[in-house]
């Protein structure tokens, strides 16, 4: 499997780091509660299909990245910057 | 149909035409009185023990596939009870006490080879923590031994020793720990049901879960509805999608682990060897195979196969601990498919649904707990409260943070075990 990080071009699967499902991004408020963190933390949809994901390019440029895959296929079908997705959210 | 040594003998002389199928296929019926999703091991051996002990025979085991065609058929086969922490020690030891009995319990030959699990160290603190491992396994009730390297030695006289990186100083030795043959477990305790009364039904997927008033009600199958008070969910790596049925959503990540085994060579690796520190363990099969296997490939994956960087690794792992195999050519690979969950450890409860069960989160050791998740889903089924052994693979430890069960001390995240 390869990754095309937007910074470095396409690179091997062992550049990357795999952090997880991208739920990761939308942390939660300090006092949001137990079920939201609950569902922050732990509970994953971890569907068998199309999945939105949380990568680092480790090895490359150290950028973090939301990566659209298939988790029965494998193919990936986008790979964009955390940061572009901050700036355009704000957040 | 009973086996015996003297059957075989009967049979043997006779052309062995007296042999039949050791389970029924039969239709399903309007509604029994208990379901279980998944007929793998634990599905079968929950199946067995609620025949068996609650004497709940009117019940079902709906499978997907075939009886077995999941992971109980794609593992590495280790048995063994060297887990540390309270809580998943005692739920080991009852499993390692119940694959003792197994083949008498079954009258099935399921292989069960109690050739010992040599954990090896490499430092002095890993030394202190085999030592402190070994001490939570004897005050267990079970066995281990510390082995130094001279010791070691003598028992392993092929291991590399000077790694540069990993020298090793010596082994933690679990005795009754060993193998078992992976597809007689399924097959043993698929038998087992049957013969009690229990309805296996193959080819038959889960498509809804009918609940009303916040009680299961029956499924929704391939082979048309069923309806039953209770219904257990045992579907490992596809546990969020049958969950997904019941609008539950879970504390789980299915990732594929892969595992390897060689061409048939002469005996030579009379125990199971761990290699924590390269991610590696290894046995080798009555067949002759060495089967190894290593690490999870890292992303979520529900491809029964996996990636060639994991298979590297492995390898290159087998070579840096025994040199002495790297001429065996490889025959086979396969891809399981593991129902991680945060800190490592199952949960086997009920859920917000009356009447629905869950037991799941295996991670990758669920072939040596089978009996006894088989035997604690069961209780947990006929009697609605938890048997002591497996009471604290509570579903809600993730929420509430008490009583995580992190056995390797790495934290409670999904990716970290």
């Amino acid at each position: 499997m390869r990754l095309s990080c937007p910074i470095c071009g396409v690179r091997d699967r062992r550049e990357f780091y795999y952090q997880g499902d991208a739920v990761a991004l939308e942390r939660p408020a300090p006092e949001a509660g137990q079920a939201v963190w609950d569902a922050y933390l732990h509970v994953r949809d971890n569907p068998a299909g199309s999945r939105r994901e949380l990568w680092q390019h480790e090895a490359g440029c150290g950028a973090w990245l939301v990566v659209e895959r298939h988790s029965g296929s494998h193919a990936v079908t986008s790979v964009s910057l955390v940061h572009d997705r901050a700036e355009e959210t704000g957040a | 149909m009973r086996f015996s040594g003297w059957r075989v003998i009967r049979e043997g002389l006779t052309g062995n035409r007296g042999w039949g199928p050791h389970w029924r296929d039969p239709e399903p019926k309007p509604a029994y009185d208990a379901l279980i999703i998944g007929g793998g091991g634990h599905g079968l051996a929950t199946a067995y023990y609620l025949a068996k002990k609650h004497g709940l025979t009117n019940i079902a085991v709906l499978e997907k596939g075939h009886i077995g065609s999941g992971n109980i058929g794609r593992n590495t086969t280790i048995v063994r009870a060297n887990y540390f922490l309270p809580g998943n020690s005692a739920f080991y030891s009852h499993s390692l006490k119940l694959w003792e009995g197994l083949e008498a319990e079954l009258n099935y030959n399921v292989m069960h080879s109690q050739r010992g699990i040599i954990n090896l160290f490499h430092s002095d603190g890993q030394r202190d923590a085999a030592v402190r491992r070994g001490n939570a396994m004897i005050n267990q009730g079970d066995d281990a031994v510390l082995l130094d390297r001279a010791q070691l030695r003598a028992m392993l006289p092929y291991l590399d020793y000077d790694n540069a990186r990993f020298p090793i100083y010596g082994g933690l030795y679990h005795a009754r720990g060993g193998t078992a043959r992976h597809d007689a477990v399924a097959w043993g305790y698929a038998r087992g049901a049957d013969r009690l009364g229990v309805d296996l039904l193959q080819n038959c997927e889960i498509t809804g879960i009918t609940i009303k008033d916040g009680a299961v009600k029956g499924v929704e199958t391939t082979r048309g509805p069923i309806r039953a008070p209770k219904v257990g969910m045992v579907v490992a790596g596809r546990s969020s999608q049958v969950a997904a049925l019941a609008g539950i959503r879970l504390p789980i990540e299915s990732h594929v682990l892969q595992a390897f085994v060689t061409e048939g060579l002469k005996p030579c690796i009379d125990h199971v060897i761990t290699f924590g520190m390269g991610h590696f363990y290894i046995s080798q099969s009555d067949k002759g195979g060495l089967v190894f296997g290593g690490d999870l490939d890292f992303y979520a994956s529900y491809a029964s196969r996996g990636n060639l960087p994991a298979a590297e690794h492995v390898m290159e792992a087998g070579m840096a601990l025994m040199p002495m195999i790297g001429r065996a050519k490889l025959l086979r690979s396969w891809g399981g498919i593991m129902d991680m969950s945060p800190d490592g450890s199952p949960i086997i409860d009920r859920t917000a649904v009356e009447g629905l069960f869950l037991n799941c989160g295996w991670c990758y050791g669920g072939f040596k707990a089978v009996p006894a998740s088989g035997d604690c889903f069961a209780h947990l089924m006929a009697t609605g409260e938890p048997k002591a052994e497996a009471a604290a693979f509570r579903l809600d430890r993730f929420r509430d943070g008490v009583g995580i069960l992190d056995e390797e001390g790495s934290g409670s995240q999904h990716n970290l075990h």
